[in-house]
């Protein structure tokens, strides 16, 4: 529950209350792992958390538990196993560490998970599909790909309102019509309307919390360190997507993060550069790769991350309550779309960016591990570059393969991307002067 | 006369020079920089003293660069090699816009502004293909020296095509072509070509924009020149001191700093210190 009044108790608590829910979650399926309950396997661009609830599954986010692997430094140890087992090297690293997971009964450093009786995903990303099939082949579970249609002109969406749109809607609508039946099915729970209503309900107040959570950020100074503190954020946000206890966490975060705007209280004691990130974390190093900026008084305002990894949520979409299913399809539409735009067509969003949380600079981070977020950066950086001459940083490592992760290299790069931005700012002052 | 050093401290050499406030070079050293980098720094630092004739203490301010940079113990502040070389090639050449810097470990493609400020740069990644490190596994294979790797492969009239971007594998690739009868200098000089393919690549992510200056250790490398000038389509500026261009950018910086606040003297320093 909301803790309200003073800076100690406001201040902090989204870390505070992020952290205990995740302890509870991992306690939650380590029980039903132990009990033998099986749960749904689901990825966060598109995971229909909302509707697997109505059916009591515990939802199990591999992507989440292979990167806990990293922060706690010992994927090499999942990374090493599953390329003894097979493997190659140049397959996405979260695969992996859910293959070793899986061969170690689902034992992580977190707890242990419990095997999937069903496994939902959508298109967002390739290997999802593929990821799929190894629990398919491993478990003999059913597997449900749902097609979500991506933007289909040069950047260009349909809207709703749109012919294409409401085709497009009415084809995703008729898939999830498709998926209740299978999932009661696999569940043996009967599919409860109201109760999708509720859980959508919840996940209302969620997009609507995150929605506003990201925007408190123009604020300056920034209320919050869209790579750090953000992925606590985000990981409520997906973790517990459309559940009471995600709605309570986001009204408890926007009361914290406005109360930090109002009174002045920001993430770093002298803000001096406001960056955005784009890419996925290098969660190897997590805590350090942040202190290469935060040390130079950079702090990141925002993050492509925290957009396209939410499924979209940044959005803030509101279901029609009224209209469940057809609602639910709305939303998953707009928001994974969205998702996938945050991935493919990232130069205009992170112009905006730029502007409107006053950035100084942008920090991409393509990673060996995730052909799908990082190919185009490249590209991405060298048309704003072009077009408004925002200054940059290009610096590769990955996001949980500490063999491909250089602290050295990346310090360089950071310090000599910060020398840049110092001699910018000096060059701009003279100009005004 | 103010006096100013840089010492670059690289993860094969390490490079000091010192400037006097006409911004000329009156000492300069360079050494191995060994497993012990806090001496290799002192011990760059001591000889060009040595060279110039000058007291530690005359010697008002101190710029650390390279990957050692912090452990220029000495030193008065640390800045990247990435803005050294940019600064010290604009010093040498003034119409540089564009710099590469060829190094032991990494090659570094730097765009910068008419005062040679970074407007943009590139590194190699984790790996060290196209590197300085790449011609030494090269002149360990065929048991040639290495500063006779560039005039024999300027003799070369049938490169190879080196295919392998792993440096280790690069030795064996080299053997191979050993065993099937290819000439050493063809040999050689498709090493050349394939290190100029990738550092091109590397420019071209930054946008290249004449005049390109080729700083660094392999600048030396005659065949190293021609091979990239083939490669881009233009001739890019070598200096004799494209060796010391990160430590001569130090040095830079450091003058601009005593200039520009007259800071009190090492001496004085360490004199209120006592």
């Amino acid at each position: 529950m909301a803790e309200t009044g003073s800076v100690d108790t406001i201040v902090g608590r989204g870390n505070r209350d992020g952290a205990r829910l995740f302890r509870e979650w991992f306690t939650e399926l380590t029980e039903a792992a132990e009990e033998d309950r099986r749960g749904a396997y689901v990825f966060v661009m598109g995971s229909f958390c909302e509707l697997l609830r109505v059916f009591d599954f515990p939802i199990v986010f591999p992507e989440i538990n292979s990167l806990q692997t990293a922060v706690r430094h010992v994927a090499h140890e999942y990374l090493d196993e599953a390329e003894d087992y097979g493997y190659s090297p140049d397959i996405c690293g979260y695969v992996k560490a859910d293959v070793a997971t899986q061969l170690r009964g689902g034992r992580l450093p977190m707890g242990r998970i419990p095997k999937p009786a069903v496994a939902v995903f959508t298109n967002a990303c390739n290997t999802y599909i593929k990821w799929a099939e190894i629990w398919e082949r491993m478990y003999g579970i059913p597997t449900f790909a749902l097609d979500i249609p991506g933007s289909r002109t040069a950047g260009g969406q349909t809207w709703p309102g749109d012919r294409d749109f409401e085709n497009d809607r009415r084809y995703v609508e008729a898939q999830i019509r498709e998926l209740i039946p299978a999932l009661e099915k696999v569940s043996g729970v009967k599919f409860d309307i109201d109760k999708l209503r509720e859980t959508m309900g919840h996940q209302n107040t969620m997009s609507r919390g995150w929605s506003r959570v990201l925007k408190s950020n123009e604020n300056r100074p920034s209320v919050f360190n869209a790579l750090s503190d953000g992925t606590i954020f985000l990981g409520v946000a997906n973790g517990f997507r459309g559940a009471p206890e995600g709605a309570q966490y986001f009204d408890d975060l926007v009361e914290e993060m406005e109360y930090k705007a109002a009174n002045g209280i920001g993430t770093l004691t002298d803000e001096q550069y406001r960056l955005i990130f784009v890419g996925v974390p290098c969660y190897t190093i997590f805590r350090r790769f942040n202190e290469l900026f935060t040390e130079w008084g950079g702090t990141f305002v925002n993050s492509t991350y925290l957009w396209f990894a939410s499924g979209g949520t940044n959005l803030g979409f509101q279901y029609d309550l009224e209209n469940p299913i057809e609602s639910l399809a709305h939303g998953m539409l707009v928001s994974v779309r969205d998702a996938m735009d945050s991935m493919f067509f990232q130069s205009d969003i992170l112009a905006e960016m730029v502007d409107s949380y006053h950035g100084d600079g942008i920090v991409y981070h393509p990673i060996k591990s995730c052909r799908t977020v990082s190919t185009g950066l490249a590209d991405c950086r060298r048309k704003l570059m072009e077009d408004r001459n925002i200054f940059s940083l290009f610096v590769e490592s990955d996001m949980m393969d500490k063999r491909v992760v250089s602290e050295a290299q990346i310090k360089n790069r950071v310090d000599a991307f910060f020398e840049g931005l110092a001699t910018r700012r000096r060059q701009a002052a003279m100009a005004a002067e | 006369m103010a006096y100013a050093a840089g010492v670059d401290v690289g993860s094969t050499q390490t490079k000091a020079i010192i400037i006097n406030e006409a911004r000329e070079i009156v000492g300069r050293s360079l050494t191995d920089t060994g497993a012990n980098v806090v001496m290799a720094a002192e011990h760059a630092f001591r000889e060009a003293l040595g060279n110039s004739d000058l007291r530690e203490e005359e010697v008002e301010y101190v710029v650390g660069t390279g990957y050692g940079r912090y452990r220029v113990t000495f030193g008065n502040m640390q800045i990247t090699e990435i803005s050294c070389h940019g600064r010290g090639a604009v010093h040498m050449f003034p119409g540089t816009r564009t710099v590469v810097d060829m190094g032991g470990q990494d090659t570094k493609a730097i765009r910068v502004s008419e005062s040679g400020e970074i407007v943009d740069f590139c590194m190699n990644d984790k790996c060290a293909a196209g590197t300085g490190r790449f011609l030494g596994a090269a002149s360990s294979a065929l048991d040639i020296p290495l500063d006779q790797l560039g005039p024999t492969a300027l003799r070369g009239e049938r490169p190879v095509k080196i295919t392998t971007t792993c440096t280790v594998f690069a030795e064996s690739e080299v053997l191979s072509w050993l065993g099937k009868g290819k000439k050493i200098e063809d040999i050689l000089l498709g090493v050349h070509q394939s290190i100029a393919a990738r550092s091109a690549g590397l420019l071209r992510r930054v946008g290249v924009e004449d005049e390109v200056t080729f700083t660094g250790g392999v600048a030396r490398n005659v065949a190293m020149i021609e091979t990239l000038n083939e490669r881009l389509g233009l001739d890019v500026n070598v200096s004799e001191e494209s060796h010391f261009m990160g430590a001569i950018g130090a040095a830079l910086f450091a003058l601009d700093h005593i200039l520009s606040s007259r800071t009190p003297t090492r001496a004085a320093t360490a004199k209120e210190g006592a």
